[in-house]
Formats: C-alpha cells, sequence, structure tokens
C-alpha cells in the first residue's frame, strides 16, 4: 500500500506540473492583457510597461519566470487592484470558505441521514417525495432559485438581509458583528445546500440501496441480529466507504467560491474576483486562481485514492 | 436408444419463447414510467412552444414600442411587456429556440468529439490512450464555470461577431463536456473490448475502423444515449449561467439565461417579477423535464439496477 | 421414533414480477424430527432455496409467503411478530448459505461477525463470546483461532469461510440447521470435508439439518430422508435408500438415472427431454407432462396429488392413483 501512495503522489506532482504549463500557456493565448484594455496609454508607454511586467518575453519564458516565481510564494501582481495576488486572494477567499464550509456540513448530513432513510423505505411516500425533491434541486439553475429566495425571504417577507455580508454602512465588532454576518450568510448557505445536496441523496440513496441487496446483509438477518444493527451497523458502513473519497472530491469546492451566488448575494468572496478578473482582464489574478482551483482538484483526487485504499480493508491490506 | 424417439415427438410440442429485441424491451419499460413520459410530452411541448409559437404571436420580436413599456401581465401581454416594450412572452419563446438549440448542438459536439476520442482511446490503448486521458484529466481538473469563464474570455478577445456568437458559445460548452464523456466511452469500450463478440471480429479479419464504428461504439449506445440526454441538461443550465453573466448570448438575441439579467436591476427585480421569473421557470422546468426522461431512460435500459 | 421438530404444511410463497406472479412454492408439505437429516433436491429454480428461506422469512423483496404453516417447537413461525421471529434466527434455527465469499461482511473481521449472534441470543459478555468463537474455530478444525478472528473475509479461503459459516450458525446450540447448497461454490474435496464436519456435528449434538441441494451424490451421503421438488411442488418423498432403491415418480427415474456411474461406460449420458416449463403461467395439469415418459391424458388435464405408495414413500403421480400401479 506505501508502494502505491508513492506512485500516486509522484503522479500527482507531474500532473500538478502539466497543469500548470497548460493553463498558463491557454492564458499566454490570450491577445490582450491589462495593458492593453487600458486606452489611456499610449502605445509607448504600453510597451513599456509590458516590458516592466515581462509581458513582451516568449511564452516557455514566461513560463519559467512564472513557476519560479510561484514556488516562492509569489503569484504576480494584480493589475487592477494593484497589490499581490496571494494577498488579494486571501483578503476574500476565507469569505468564500466559511459559506462554502457550513454548506457542505449541512449538505452531507442531510443527504447522509435522507438517502438512507429513502433507500429503506424504497418506494414509500418519503422516497417519493425525497426523489421529487432531489431531481428539483438538481435542475435549478443557481442564480434563479437565488432570486427567488432573495425576493421571498428578503423583499417580501423582509425576514432575511438581501445582500452583502454586513448590513450597510455598519461597524459592528466581536460577537455583534459575529451575528450579523452570520445573518447575512444564512441565505448563501441554504441555497448553496440545496444545489448539491441532490446528486449527493441520490448517491447514498443507490449506495444504500446497493448494499442493502448483498449476501452479506441477509447473513446478518438470518444470525438474528436486530434490523436496527443490521441497517446502521452492517449496511452503511459498506455504503459511507465510497463515500469518503467524494469527501476528498469537495476540497476544490471550499475555495472556489460560488460565482454566480456571490454576485447575487454581493457577497465579496473569490467568485466575485474571478468574475472581476474576467471582465477587467487581470489575467495574472485569474491565472493564478485557476491553477490554485485546478492544483486541489488534483491534490483531492489523490487524497480521495490514498484514503480509500487506506480505510477498505480489502486494499489496505494487500 | 430408449431416449430417441420421445425427444423427436416432444419437439413439436416444445412452445419457442422469443424474447423482444432491446429496443422493444426498453420501450415498454420507458411506457411504465408516467414521469418519464409526461416529461417527454412536456418537452415536446417546450419545442412546440419555443420554435412554433412565436409564429402564433401578434408581436414582432426586435419592434420596440416605448409606450407599452414596463406593463404587467394582461389580456394583451399575457406576460407583460419588458423595458423595451417587447412582449415578454414572445421574447421567452424565441428564447427558447435560442437556449434548446445551444443545448442540443453543444450535446451533439461533446457526444461526437468525446465519443470518437474515448473509442480510440479504449480502442488503440498506449500513447495515445495516454495523451488524450491526460487532456481530459487536465481539463476536468478545471472546475466548470471558471473554465467557461476563461473560454469567454478569450473569445471576447476575439471580438467574434455576433452572428457566430452563438456557434463559439456551443464549442465552448462542448469544450468542457467531452472529457467526461470520452471517459465514460472509454471504460465501455476496455470492457467490451474483452467481449467474445469482439474476438469474432477480430477472427473475421474486419478493419479498425469497422471494428469501431459498427461494433463496439453501436454497443454504447444505450449508456450514450442516457448521458447524452443528462447532457442536453447541463448545458442548458450553463449556458443560462453564462448568459447570465453577461458572457453567454447576448442582447439584442434573447435567451432565457440573459433574459434573467433583468433581474440585476434592482427595480426590476422587485417590482417587475414577470420580467425575470418566466424564464427561469421555463429552464428550471425543461431542465427537470430533461433528467426525468434520462433518468427513466437509464432504468428502462438497466432494468437490474432497480433503484 | 424422534420427537417431530419441525412441520410445513401447504407453505405457499410467490413472487410478484413484472411478467406475472411466480408460485416459486406451491402448496409445499414436509416434516423434520428431531436428529434428522432431510434433503430437498431438485433442479435450479424448483423452489427449494426458496422453501428455506420462506422458514426463516428471509425471502427477497418482491416475494411474500402467501399461506400454510409452519409449525417448529410448537410454534406457527408464519403467526409470530417480527421480534420472536429474530429471536427465533441464528439462535435456535441457524442457517449457512451458498457462496461463503459474499455472505460475510467485508469491512468487519471474522471476530467481530462471530461474537454478533453470541451476543444477541446469548447475551455473553464481549470478551466471553470471542472465548466462545475461538473455541468454536478451532472445534471446526481451522488451527490458529487467535489469528483467525482478527482477519477479514476476503483473506480466508472458500472453504474455510464455509466453516466459519457454520461455525457461526452453531454458536447458539441450534435445534436445526438449515444449510441452502453449503457445498455447491467449492472444490470437491472441500465439499468433502463440510458433509464430514455436518455429519459429526449431527451425531455429536443431535441437531436436525434441512439440507438444500441439486446433487444427489450430496443426498445419499446425507440424507435420512429425501423431498424431491418440481416447479414449486413436492413430486416424491421417502426415506434415502427406499427412494434411491425403488424411485417412484417418473422425475425421480429421471434423475437417478441421468447420474454417471463410476465404472460404468455409456455412449450418451441420460437426459431428462424438454425444459423446466415457466412458471408464470402454468397451467392445471401435471407440471412434469411435458417431459414425461409415461405421460397420461389425465396428466395434462389435472393435477396429482400426494399419496402414500408404500412404508412412507409419497409420490404426486397419476401413476398411483389409490395408491398402486
Amino acid at each position: 500500500m506505501k508502494q502505491y501512495v508513492l506512485q500516486r503522489f509522484l503522479q500527482m506532482i507531474i500532473i500538478l506540473f502539466g497543469t500548470s504549463f497548460i493553463i498558463f500557456f491557454l492564458f499566454a493565448m490570450l491577445p490582450g492583457d491589462y495593458i492593453d484594455s487600458n486606452i489611456n496609454l499610449t502605445p509607448q508607454r504600453a510597451h513599456e510597461l509590458k516590458a516592466l511586467y515581462g509581458l513582451d518575453q516568449p511564452v516557455l519564458h514566461r513560463y519559467f519566470t512564472w513557476l519560479g516565481n510561484a514556488l516562492h510564494g509569489d503569484f504576480g501582481y494584480s493589475l487592477k487592484h494593484q497589490e499581490k495576488v496571494l494577498s488579494l486572494l486571501n483578503k476574500y477567499v476565507w469569505n468564500s470558505f466559511f459559506v462554502a464550509i457550513f454548506a457542505l456540513l449541512l449538505t452531507w448530513s442531510i443527504a447522509l441521514v435522507t438517502g438512507v432513510i429513502s433507500a429503506i423505505k424504497q418506494y414509500s411516500w418519503f422516497d417519493g417525495l425525497v426523489t421529487f425533491f432531489v431531481f428539483a434541486a438538481m435542475s435549478f439553475p443557481s442564480f434563479f432559485i437565488s432570486l427567488l429566495f432573495i425576493k421571498w425571504f428578503g423583499v417580501d417577507l423582509k425576514i432575511l438581509p438581501i445582500g452583502g455580508m454586513i448590513d450597510t454602512g455598519s461597524n459592528s465588532t466581536g460577537i455583534a458583528h459575529l451575528l450579523e454576518v452570520g445573518k447575512h450568510m444564512i441565505l448563501p448557505v441554504i441555497i448553496l445546500t440545496l444545489l448539491s445536496i441532490g446528486s449527493l441523496t441520490r448517491y447514498f440513496r443507490t449506495g444504500m440501496l446497493e448494499v442493502i441487496r448483498q449476501d452479506y446483509i441477509r447473513t446478518a438477518r438470518a444470525k438474528g441480529l436486530k434490523e436496527r444493527v443490521v441497517i446502521f451497523k452492517h449496511a452503511l458502513k459498506n455504503a459511507i466507504l465510497p463515500a469518503i473519497t467524494l469527501l476528498a472530491f469537495e476540497l476544490p469546492g471550499l475555495f472556489s467560491g460560488a460565482i454566480i451566488m456571490e454576485q447575487i448575494f454581493n457577497w465579496p468572496g473569490v467568485g466575485r474576483i474571478q468574475l472581476e478578473s474576467v471582465s477587467f482582464r487581470d489575467y495574472p489574478v485569474l491565472m493564478a486562481f485557476t491553477m490554485f482551483l485546478s492544483c486541489l482538484t488534483i491534490i483531492g483526487n489523490f487524497l480521495a485514492d490514498v484514503t480509500y485504499a487506506a480505510v477498505d480493508p480489502r486494499i489496505r491490506l494487500k | 436408444m430408449e431416449t430417441h424417439s420421445p425427444i423427436v415427438k416432444k419437439q413439436k410440442t416444445m412452445v419457442v419463447v422469443k424474447s423482444p429485441s432491446l429496443w422493444k424491451q426498453t420501450y415498454r419499460r420507458l411506457k411504465k414510467n408516467k414521469l418519464a413520459i409526461i416529461s417527454l410530452f412536456f418537452l415536446l411541448f417546450m419545442f412546440l412552444l419555443s420554435f412554433i409559437g412565436p409564429h402564433f404571436s401578434p408581436y414582432i420580436l426586435d419592434r420596440t414600442n416605448v409606450a407599452d413599456m414596463n406593463q404587467p401581465p394582461s389580456a394583451a401581454h399575457w406576460l407583460g411587456t419588458d423595458n423595451y416594450g417587447r412582449d415578454v412572452l414572445t421574447r421567452l419563446m424565441m428564447a427558447g429556440q435560442i437556449s434548446l438549440t445551444i443545448g442540443i448542438a453543444a450535446m451533439f459536439l461533446s457526444v461526437i468529439i468525446g465519443s470518437l476520442l474515448g473509442a480510440i482511446s479504449g480502442f488503440y490503448r498506449g500513447a495515445v490512450d495516454m495523451i488524450i486521458m491526460r487532456i481530459a484529466d487536465i481539463l476536468m481538473s478545471i472546475p466548470g464555470l471558471p473554465l467557461l469563464l476563461i473560454l469567454a474570455a478569450i473569445l471576447s478577445e476575439w471580438k467574434v461577431p455576433a452572428e457566430y456568437r452563438l456557434y463559439i458559445i456551443m464549442i465552448m460548452l462542448s469544450f468542457v463536456g467531452w472529457p467526461g464523456l470520452a471517459r465514460l466511452v472509454r471504460g465501455q469500450i476496455l470492457s467490451l473490448k474483452e467481449q467474445p463478440f469482439m474476438q469474432a471480429t477480430e477472427v473475421l479479419g474486419l478493419s479498425d475502423r469497422r471494428k469501431i464504428l459498427h461494433h463496439l461504439i453501436p454497443n454504447t449506445v444505450p449508456l450514450l444515449l442516457v448521458v447524452a440526454t443528462l447532457n442536453v441538461a447541463g448545458s442548458i443550465l450553463s449556458e443560462s449561467a453564462l448568459s447570465f453573466l453577461g458572457l453567454g448570448v447576448v442582447p439584442p438575441t434573447p435567451s432565457w439565461g440573459n433574459m434573467m439579467d433583468a433581474a440585476n436591476n434592482f427595480m426590476d427585480f422587485r417590482k417587475r417579477p414577470w420580467l425575470w421569473i418566466p424564464p427561469g421557470t421555463a429552464i428550471f422546468l425543461t431542465v427537470v423535464s430533461i433528467n426525468l426522461l434520462g433518468d427513466g431512460l437509464r432504468d428502462a435500459l438497466d432494468p437490474k439496477m432497480r433503484r | 421414533m424422534n420427537e417431530m421438530l419441525l412441520q410445513v404444511n401447504h407453505l405457499q410463497t410467490n413472487f410478484y414480477t413484472e411478467n406475472g406472479v411466480v408460485k416459486a412454492v406451491n402448496d409445499v408439505s414436509f416434516a423434520i424430527r428431531e436428529g434428522e437429516t432431510v434433503c430437498i433436491v431438485g433442479e435450479s429454480g424448483c423452489g427449494k432455496s426458496i422453501t428455506a428461506l420462506s422458514l426463516m422469512q428471509l425471502i427477497p423483496e418482491n416475494g411474500k409467503v402467501e399461506g400454510g404453516e409452519i409449525t417448529f417447537a410448537g410454534k406457527n413461525l408464519l403467526k409470530l411478530n417480527k421480534k420472536d421471529v429474530r429471536r427465533l434466527r441464528g439462535n435456535e434455527i441457524g442457517m449457512i448459505f451458498q457462496e461463503p465469499m459474499t455472505s460475510l461482511n467485508p469491512v468487519f473481521t471474522i471476530g467481530e461477525q462471530m461474537i454478533e449472534p453470541i451476543q444477541e441470543h446469548l447475551l455473553l459478555s464481549k470478551k466471553d463470546a470471542y472465548k466462545k468463537a475461538m473455541e468454536l474455530i478451532t472445534m471446526l478444525g481451522i488451527p490458529n483461532a487467535e489469528k483467525i478472528v482478527n482477519l477479514y473475509p476476503h483473506e480466508l479461503s472458500g472453504g474455510m469461510l464455509q466453516r466459519i459459516m457454520i461455525a457461526i450458525a452453531l454458536s447458539c446450540n441450534p435445534k436445526l440447521i438449515i444449510a441452502d447448497e453449503p457445498t455447491t461454490a467449492l472444490d470437491v474435496t472441500i465439499q468433502a470435508q463440510i458433509l464430514d464436519l455436518l455429519r459429526e456435528i449431527k451425531k455429536e449434538f443431535n441437531t436436525s439439518i434441512l439440507l438444500i441441494t441439486h446433487d444427489l451424490g450430496v443426498v445419499a451421503e446425507m440424507a435420512d430422508y429425501v423431498v424431491v421438488m418440481y416447479a414449486g411442488k413436492v413430486v416424491e418423498e421417502g426415506p434415502v435408500l427406499e427412494l434411491f432403491k425403488n424411485p417412484q415418480h417418473p422425475y425421480t427415474k429421471g434423475l437417478l438415472k441421468a447420474k454417471p456411474v463410476i465404472g460404468e461406460r455409456k455412449e450418451r449420458l441420460y437426459t431428462i427431454a424438454g425444459q423446466v416449463p415457466n412458471l408464470v403461467e402454468l397451467q392445471e395439469a401435471c407440471y412434469f407432462a411435458d417431459r414425461c415418459e409415461h405421460a397420461m391424458d389425465i396428466c395434462r388435464i389435472k393435477q396429482p396429488v400426494l399419496n402414500e405408495i408404500s412404508k412412507g414413500q409419497k409420490a404426486a403421480c397419476w401413476l398411483y392413483e389409490d395408491g398402486e400401479k
């Protein structure tokens, strides 16, 4: 098993480098850049600035310069915000992170319970209701449901704030601040939960259904064990095991920021930064962030493989 | 031999049970799934509404009529008018054409590219397989919407004229969609390759092209059908998200996504829900139907799943 | 004569499929005495496994016991509430299944799975339960019991796993062990070992055994009493020696003729012509009529009933109406 981990780790490193190069190349293909989008510059000045930022070198050269800097923690400079990309992202990424992690906790707890109960009581009214809900949740455009919720809860019922992370013009601190942020977080967290809960519930339901049909569940019953034990000890452990790998896949989502949700809720997170950098051609930011997300995905993949091998006794003991 | 005559005699009375073909069985099972059938009919309705509906509308799409600006739903305008005085229902139908066409076209492109690459990858293995799958992996490791944003940024740089924008969006969506499909098809091909019928094609000396196009890919069709259906749902959602952000279909061409951009305006959002609720509902109902239909197909094609 | 332990009367189990109703167990009756081994034999699909599963109410989802009674130690099993059924399982009735490789949970150790029924039914502490489990393992001829209890199922061979299954079935001293084709998935040499094991258990603990099999060789070795099933019905039953010496029903005769004998040379193996009927579209007739050499007109229009032919032997065949040939 150690060999497997090592192998995967090396694979991961290679893929990371490959991905970084391709992303860099992708961005290098863009005909224009931040300098070009500024129409107030004279061609001469533009040329000077480009030389200053190193934007006139050939691609390969630029890649290695970038790579060298990146390995030192220098991911470039945001041309729009005029600060280092790393510190810029750091300012906003945590706002996205907290919404994402609460949504993750909610999603997994609800999906697990609902999926399992749905599988146990297959074809019951509960199962039908859950299936209906799952489909609805998977089919809603994220922006539509966000808008609807804002309308119902924010505008019509006026019980929740309609946007932003804090009340406008507020300078609360400490507990009051936390409560305020919390109140503003309710809708975004609920929306994010609703969007991902569909497929996850389905996943647990399907997994549980498959496990329940297995021979060893019949044996457990034949031993005269309580049904509760059969389901929640024997069946559940087998159904959850593969889900552990899913957790690792959630890693990039925790930091990627929900672009649309942040746009609608005016939430100061990295999703908004991404959108802005597209509109303003602030490519260093966009590229660094894309790279970051890809790395998280690749690392997540790696963690998923490794944790599964560690948890499943059939693989662990090989 | 004592056993001979009874056997010969019995053959005349044996009943031959004919088992219907895969498609007939699938169709029969699908018919029993009421939700799937309802979805199918709803989708047909949406198609007709979008493509034929506008012909019945007394309003011409782009004619602006300032006098009728921002009217709530009424007898004359069933879904009211927008801020240019255009009839919302007519716009909704025209937008349906765009969104549905893009969704389906993107799906076709994804399926064609994905299955060909997946088939080649799974069939030939070796270096070809490694390269194609690495590219697919890398593309899949970049999250969907950010990748689309990057592509949108690239394309906006190239200053594509408005008429071609739609095609560019289809290509973008298929760019994001093909890796998943390629992986699926490759997996299928890998397992199909080991089956006896493929050994038979080897013995018959068939060409690679024939093996792939006539034998392997047709056997992946059931899986492809389900995946393609669900892919349309995904494409429609992606296109509407992009258009909503202003990076997809841009006005004046209507799409369900960019019609919802009205919600970005504070006044419109609060006071004129008829502007943005109908397109959102249209997207939702269409996507739900596609998902239900795709799921029904999946169940009909593989009854052993019994989910 | 030993006491009657289990009496099955007119058991009816149906399956509800998308093609129709399948009468998998169609009015089946038989009895098992204390210390007796009864074998239910028949080809695949005749309903023998479902009969066994019906006793423990472990039939798959789309099936249901629609009628009959099962009397065990004075109680009708079909009328018991869920809790009492559960108390019986693994406790007074133990069961072993066909596929040992998939019958144990892959994510728990052998020990963890063995102590479960012991803790549940005998209320022993965990430590005592482990001790008992190891005793059982050793008793069944597996060395290194302390090591075994910490292994996972995938680390053991099929034969060893089946012994563990037997150990689990035995752990609470059941009066009856139901073995559903316990050796079908195993090598012949291991098969012999497992059967020997079962015979010893029967001798030592006076346990009754209900053995389901399609292999007449197993029947000859193990059975005291044989029940032959076909298409969901019992077609013949009787003490093993009499049945093998004097089979009455044409189907039984065919089965015995079809089994190749060592030392004998034949140009062609005997087969029973035809196929098992589709259980969904059964007519009112003898189900075996299509394949029977002695089929008469009455066989195609009316079902024969089980009649006692001679000293404990019964057969359902129109050849023996009124108990005479």
